[in-house]
């Protein structure tokens, strides 16, 4: 039997990647290439030659650049170039979200400090400000007034990259002091644990205790939604609890879960490479056989 | 009587916009200004045009405010993915080569030890770029290793991490000039030589723009290329190689005010036609 | 075993360390990359950039 060729694209090598690693020599019929970006010189004549990447790349701009390249090799990746696209992305986010009929916050984009404060004042305070193409809670604000509005918004123009001019304004959920981060590969929700902390911000990147979130009926319809909403087949779905339900805030694509991973028994790394190897196998079959 | 409903977006009112804003009161077409330092999007944005002309000086905002258009369902001149691609010179690399475009080689690395290794490769000298920018800035021709290693360090120090994907392209002997196609639709409708003593010729920089003929390679090039990121009105830049004309990159927001004269063609007007008929298609 | 580059520290790798793999200092904490495996090295780790994330 023919051994899936798998691509691990990455740059740093953290626990996530160890236990990938771990998972692919586990499985019998895997080959495991590796793709560093540190290290690798992109040549259109002359791409590597996987079945199917997965991209573990933490720099969201080389892993796109990558996804995007190797397209035109043939090469499946986990995710597509066009879902990394749209997951790194808030705007196209909420909108391909929006537009599947996933419960999600209230959104408004501006371009200029001036706009972006009238758009804050007509969400209403306390209104969220994000970078558009962030993570872990990076420059993530809580406004919770026009003093701060003016403060944050100015020192935001000041930042370096073009994108800070982009404004994206989400309304404040009062979620319970937690919000649910669930893992859907391969069309289901194989796992979900609650995040919770004193603060606002809920990322384990910042800090955040885990412990496990049971996966309800309602949990699995709406987390597989959004992943279909953005094209994805293996994605980190954010949700936060309202009082109407469930909405969701975020998706991530190269989905961080060690922090996850010591509140949920499930083997994601293994459900993962498990994954990878069916879209290496209907890729060489010709195609999903549904 | 069709609907014939305009927008336009824009940062600066520079000489381009007035020339369309002027072509657009000469024909009475109901043209709609819509200034991105003033809107505000939400999911559920309506607006009173069916097709928005992008004219935004910052590409950041360009391609969000294209993205938020095309989600109320207006036609948008350029698309989202076709600013998408030809913002990006990976992107555009990728589109003209999947296309059979004729191109030239690219080499993309990611870290400074990598993109030197690789214009090692290449061989001096070559050109290294940002993979997004334009207006010649921040281009570097590379004649030697120590100019790779300072300029390499140098890009790894601007800040933002889109500098530190380097992207770099085989260096060209091109005659003092390059050629800018504008095509419109499926259209080329004329082109210009860009004529400089540097190696730079982006008229920014102080290019001199004379009538370019629209020879059956120009004219096939120039609109594969176009094709190639997703049509629209773009102006396509074509160096004249010894193999033949290379499209080397694409540009979606088009500046035309220099090359209205000498080449006789009312671009403006052009422009204005095919966003018309975008129009009454998207109506229909 | 080698000697962490912040605090001099000794440090114990595993036979599969992988170059660029993060590690942290047992001893001060600091968050260190192996920037190479022939010969073993190991630096501070880059600073976050801005568009790193998941």
């Amino acid at each position: 039997m023919k051994k899936v060729r798998i691509g691990l694209l990455y740059s740093r090598v953290r626990a996530e990647e160890k236990m990938l690693i771990q998972a692919i020599k586990q499985h019998g019929g895997v080959t495991l290439e590796l793709l560093c970006t540190n290290d690798l010189v992109l040549d259109f004549g002359d791409l590597p030659d996987v079945d199917v990447v997965l991209d573990r790349e933490i720099s969201q701009s080389r892993a796109l650049h990558v996804l995007n390249m190797l397209e035109r090799s043939g090469v499946k990746a986990v995710n597509s170039y066009d879902t990394a696209r749209i997951g790194g992305d808030k705007v196209l986010t909420s909108q391909q979200l929006a537009k599947a009929g996933v419960p999600t916050p209230r959104i408004k984009v501006a371009f200029s400090r001036k706009s972006a404060l009238s758009a804050v004042e007509e969400l209403g305070y306390p209104a969220i400000l994000k970078p558009v193409d962030g993570s872990w809670g990076r420059l993530m604000a809580k406004i919770e007034n026009r003093t701060a509005a003016e403060a944050i918004l100015e020192h935001k123009s000041h930042l370096g990259s073009h994108y800070h001019s982009v404004f994206y304004i989400q309304e404040f959920v009062d979620k319970p002091d937690r919000d649910i981060r669930a893992f859907v590969i391969g069309g289901t929700t194989v796992a979900a644990a609650y995040r919770s902390a004193d603060h606002w911000l809920t990322n384990a990147a910042l800090g955040a205790k885990t412990y496990p979130c049971p996966i309800t009926p309602e949990l699995d319809a709406l987390c597989t939604k959004a992943c279909r909403a953005v094209g994805g087949d293996a994605i980190a779905v954010d949700l936060m609890e309202t009082g109407n339900g469930l909405t969701v805030h975020e998706v991530n694509c190269a989905m961080e879960f060690k922090a996850s991973m010591k509140a949920v028994q499930t083997d994601l790394p293994a459900l993962l490479i498990e994954h990878c190897v069916r879209v290496g196998k209907e890729k060489e079959s010709g195609g999903i056989h549904e | 009587m069709s609907n014939d409903r305009l927008g336009m977006l824009f940062s600066r009112i520079r000489v381009e916009e007035k020339l369309l804003i002027e072509a657009a009161h000469q024909r009475g077409v109901d043209l709609t200004l819509v200034d991105s330092r003033d809107i505000v999007f939400d999911l559920d944005s309506r607006f009173d045009f069916d097709v928005l002309l992008e004219r935004d000086v910052s590409h950041a905002h360009a391609l969000y405010a294209l993205s938020l258009f095309e989600n109320t369902g207006v036609q948008t001149i350029n698309s989202y993915r076709v600013a998408l691609t030809c913002g990006d010179k990976v992107a555009t690399s990728k589109a003209l080569r999947d296309a059979g475009v004729p191109t030239p080689d690219v080499k993309v690395a990611f870290t400074r030890e990598s993109a030197l290794a690789a214009i090692e490769e290449m061989g001096y000298p070559i050109v290294l770029k940002p993979v997004t920018g334009s207006w010649g800035r921040l281009l570097a021709k590379i004649n030697d290793r120590d100019a790779a290693e300072a300029v390499l360090e140098h890009k790894d120090h601007l800040g933002s991490y889109y500098h530190k994907i380097f992207y770099i392209q085989e260096y060209l002997n091109k005659p003092g000039r390059d050629i800018r196609a504008f095509v419109i639709g499926d259209e080329v409708a004329c082109a210009v030589y860009r004529s400089s003593d540097h190696w730079i010729t982006n008229t920014s920089r102080g290019a001199q723009a004379t009538n370019c003929p629209l020879t059956n390679e120009v004219r096939d090039v120039s609109l594969r290329a176009a094709q190639a990121v997703g049509g629209g009105v773009l102006a396509v830049d074509l160096i004249e190689s010894d193999r033949g004309l290379l499209a080397h990159e694409v540009n979606y927001t088009v500046e035309f005010r220099n090359s209205i004269a000498p080449t006789g063609v009312d671009i403006p007007n052009r422009i204005l036609d095919y966003a018309l008929e975008v129009g009454r298609h998207a109506v229909a | 075993m080698t000697n962490c580059p912040e605090c001099g520290g000794a440090l114990e790798l595993s036979a599969e360390v992988m170059a660029h793999e993060i590690i942290d200092c047992t001893a001060c904490g600091a968050e260190l990359e192996v920037t190479s495996i022939k010969p073993l090295t190991l630096a501070l780790a880059p600073d976050e950039e801005e568009d790193w994330g998941e």
